[in-house]
């Protein structure tokens, strides 16, 4: 096996996993502001209950969550040198600007948020939950302006040639701002408010099967929906505008995300199906002609840009990029579908007594986890073979001086400590859950329901 | 003083943070299985339980400061220290994730692995710092593309090791002064005691160090016989190394404290006077060391960044004061404690 394929395992793998937790960070973090603000407008002690039982889910999370990032913050650097050396001007701003404005912030307030019940008052914990959720959304939006600056490249020239050449800023802003980057980063955000969102409604319907906790559960579900409902439905607007900036700016990742090969013609848009890169179409397959070319210029005759209009050496794998995306679209409509349905039986009054929707609701935590997933496997792999788009290509980006056996040894050692903590995550994650929330009161309102 | 000399000082600054900070952490970590009963253990994890996690955030920031500033250097290093890295990273992992996972459950097993985990882990970590720090000070070998041209076994030259033994016992002490301003009773009796030995521990190592270092790493001299003036930096390592048990003799727990945070500083300014202007020194060919020019971002990234280092910093400072304002005093065993 190459280092060039070595490398990249790794990094998927690492980062893969740990997208799993800043997700949830993410989302978490929104209906703690929303429990704590209820709880301080309201002084209810269910919201108090609701805050410290979702407190500790996050501070769980949470350290997944830094003990997985500070891999990533270095393995730039370890595993990718040239590409280091070649961006570090322009990416690693970004990087640092994300350490001193979100990092900072996001860790010294998580310490009132675990520890300040009894050192500061409800407010100033308030404060601190609003902080540490805002660090967590500045995270979010430095590491994703980064990574949009390797889809969409801009605001930066390049100096020197050959091996010397680098990107240097020419225009922070417009290296902030890059054609990419607003609208991946709503669609980034939106998905972690899901990823919280359904946590919370998976656990609560969970309590609500077991007729547990059922004050606390019922309150909670409702909140979770309310973010759910929102984010899933502006998923459908931030994916949208994201399909469309990609035609714009990166024809050979739509192309291969729906298969479409013709150089310049209609296309398609795919329930599912298979591509045959051979035979160069799209089998098994149920497409609703001229659908692309309608969402992309609202127009479905207007010909899109297909794979052929590429050389084959710049064009990116054409199934993974295709089923990861497909998979997404399908699970985020099955999500949209699902907390529509939830809020309609929650008007209705009914959404307690439906033990199938609530069952639905249990497994639906996986959706958004899944869909994060391929999300960014249709992004990432999607930009091959460039590593920045139009600037660098994968191959290229190496570190020169790591062989195979070093990136063999570090990447059984990643698989290892990273099943064993996943496995350890769960089981903990599991224990919380069963514990449950703090029981007051809670008792003598089980018998009345 | 140009912007290059500027970064240096603030990556420099950085790290220092990260070892004043996460330097007692770490050295909390490495006493940790001194200690006997469970609730020794969760007093000696709950006094960096608020903090530890901020403390590391210093390593993170600093890490993306070289890499914006210097991002030759960056490159060099971690693709160079490749498995070193790797092991430094599954040492902040298992502590990470010892101190969060160690107090779910009551099983002794259970605690017994994490407490391991967390004491391996911070002892691993501290000696890799130092082996680290070892390496560039006596130089690595650099090809003229800044590559480096050596292997893991390489790095652990009798020097590194001596390095690295150094950093764990420096953290050792400041770990164990810290833990005794924290607690009370019964554990800070014994912290105290430890106290003894890691100071005399490490001022041992501390004297072998500085020899090892004048004898076979004239270099990191240079600067200092160049410019005689600087020889006040080495003096007031010294002091502030001296200051540390005089201070602890007369019970001044929080002077002793801030003596050794002076110490921390004192030894991290000497090396990045040894070092400058080099960031990383070649032991192939002087002409392909990295220095603080060679290494650099563009000015114009150098000058952004220094505008986001000006907003950032006074931010950072403050919430790590409220931080350690709001946790001040000892440490108590509550229902939201590790």
């Amino acid at each position: 096996m190459d280092v060039l394929f070595l490398s990249r395992l790794q990094f998927a793998f690492t980062i893969g996993f740990h997208y799993i937790y800043p997700p949830l960070s993410i989302g978490i973090g929104v209906i703690l502001v929303l429990v704590e603000g209820m709880y301080l407008k309201t002084n209810d002690e269910l919201y108090e209950r609701m805050a410290k039982f979702w407190v500790k889910i996050f501070g769980l999370t949470f350290a997944m969550g830094v003990a997985t990032g500070i891999v990533m913050e270095f393995e730039f650097g370890t595993n990718w040198a040239a590409y280091s050396r070649f961006v570090g001007d322009v990416f690693g701003s970004a990087l640092a600007a994300e350490g001193i404005f979100a990092f900072f912030l996001e860790s010294g307030f998580l310490a009132i948020l675990l520890f300040g019940w009894d050192k500061v008052s409800k407010k100033m914990h308030f404060f601190a939950t609003l902080m540490v959720a805002f660090g967590a959304h500045f995270s979010a939006v430095w590491i994703t302006v980064a990574n949009s600056w390797q889809q969409t490249p801009a605001g930066y020239h390049v100096v020197g040639n050959a091996l010397r050449a680098r990107a240097e800023i020419t225009d922070f802003w417009a290296m902030v701002f890059n054609p990419s980057s607003m609208e991946r980063l709503s669609h980034v955000l939106m998905g972690a408010w899901q990823a919280g969102a359904w946590l919370v409604i998976s656990v609560s319907a969970y309590y609500l099967l077991r007729k547990q906790h059922l004050k606390f559960a019922k309150q909670s579900i409702k909140i979770g929906l309310i973010v759910a409902i929102i984010a899933s439905i502006m998923q459908l607007v931030t994916g949208d505008i994201s399909a469309k900036g990609v035609s714009k700016h990166q024809p050979a990742k739509m192309a291969a995300a729906e298969g479409h090969f013709d150089r310049s013609a209609p296309a398609s848009m795919y329930l599912f199906g298979w591509v045959n890169e051979e035979k160069q179409e799209v089998q098994f397959g149920i497409g609703i002609p001229g659908m692309l070319s309608w969402l992309i210029y609202g127009d479905a005759s207007k010909p899109v840009t297909g794979l052929n209009a590429f050389p084959e050496k710049d064009r990116p794998p054409v199934n993974i990029v295709f089923q990861s995306y497909h998979l997404m679209i399908a699970i985020g409509t099955g999500l949209i579908l699902l907390a529509l349905l939830g809020s309609f039986f929650w008007w209705k009054g009914t959404l307690f007594e439906h033990r199938w929707l609530l069952w639905i609701f249990v497994f639906a935590v996986l959706g958004p986890q899944i869909a994060n997933q391929v999300g960014w496997i249709t992004a990432e792999v999607g930009r091959q073979p460039w590593i920045v788009y139009g600037l660098m290509r994968t191959s290229d980006a190496l570190s020169e001086a790591v062989q195979a056996n070093a990136v063999i040894a570090s990447l059984i050692m990643f698989t290892f400590i990273y099943i064993l903590l996943f496995a350890v995550f769960i089981y903990l994650l599991d224990n919380k859950i069963r514990h449950g929330p703090e029981v007051e009161a809670e008792t003598e309102e089980t018998h009345i329901a | 003083m140009d912007l290059n000399i500027i970064w240096f000082i603030i990556v420099g600054v950085l790290f220092a943070g990260y070892a004043i900070l996460d330097g007692f952490d770490l050295g909390i970590g490495a006493l940790h299985l001194f200690t006997d009963t469970d609730e020794e253990r969760r007093l000696m994890i709950n006094s960096i339980g608020p903090v530890w996690d901020g403390n590391e955030v210093w390593l993170v920031t600093g890490g993306g400061a070289l890499f914006a500033a210097f991002p030759e250097a960056y490159a060099t290093v971690f693709s160079g220290f490749y498995i070193a890295f790797m092991l430094f990273l599954l040492a902040l992992i298992f502590r990470a994730v010892a101190i969060e996972f160690r107090s779910k459950q009551p099983m002794k097993w259970w605690r017994l692995m994490w407490d391991i985990g967390f004491s391996l882990g911070s002892i691993l970590a501290a000696f890799l710092i130092g082996v680290a720090m070892g390496n560039i000070a006596y130089g690595v070998p650099l090809g003229p593309d800044h590559v480096f041209a050596g292997t893991f076994f390489d790095l652990l030259t009798p020097y590194a090791i001596l390095t690295g033994i150094t950093t764990v016992a420096l953290f050792m002490m400041h770990g164990a002064i810290y833990g005794v301003l924290k607690t009370e009773g019964e554990l800070h009796d014994k912290l105290r005691h430890w106290v003894r030995r890691s100071i005399i521990f490490f001022i041992l190592m501390y004297v072998i160090t500085t020899m090892m270092t004048l004898l076979y790493v004239p270099h990191m001299a240079e600067p200092f016989k160049n410019h005689p003036v600087l020889f006040i930096v080495p003096v007031i390592t010294l002091l502030a190394i001296a200051n540390v048990p005089r201070e602890y003799y007369y019970a001044n727990d929080f002077k002793a404290f801030l003596s050794s945070c002076a110490a921390v500083l004192a030894l991290l300014a000497l090396f990045g006077l040894g070092i400058f202007p080099n960031m990383v020194y070649s032991t192939l060919e002087p002409a392909s060391s990295l220095t603080i020019y060679s290494a650099a971002s563009s000015e114009r990234t150098l000058t952004i960044m220094l505008i986001i280092a000006v907003i950032g910093m006074p931010l950072v400072l403050a919430y790590t004061f409220s931080i350690y304002w709001i946790f001040r005093g000892k440490v108590r065993l509550t229902e939201s404690s590790y």
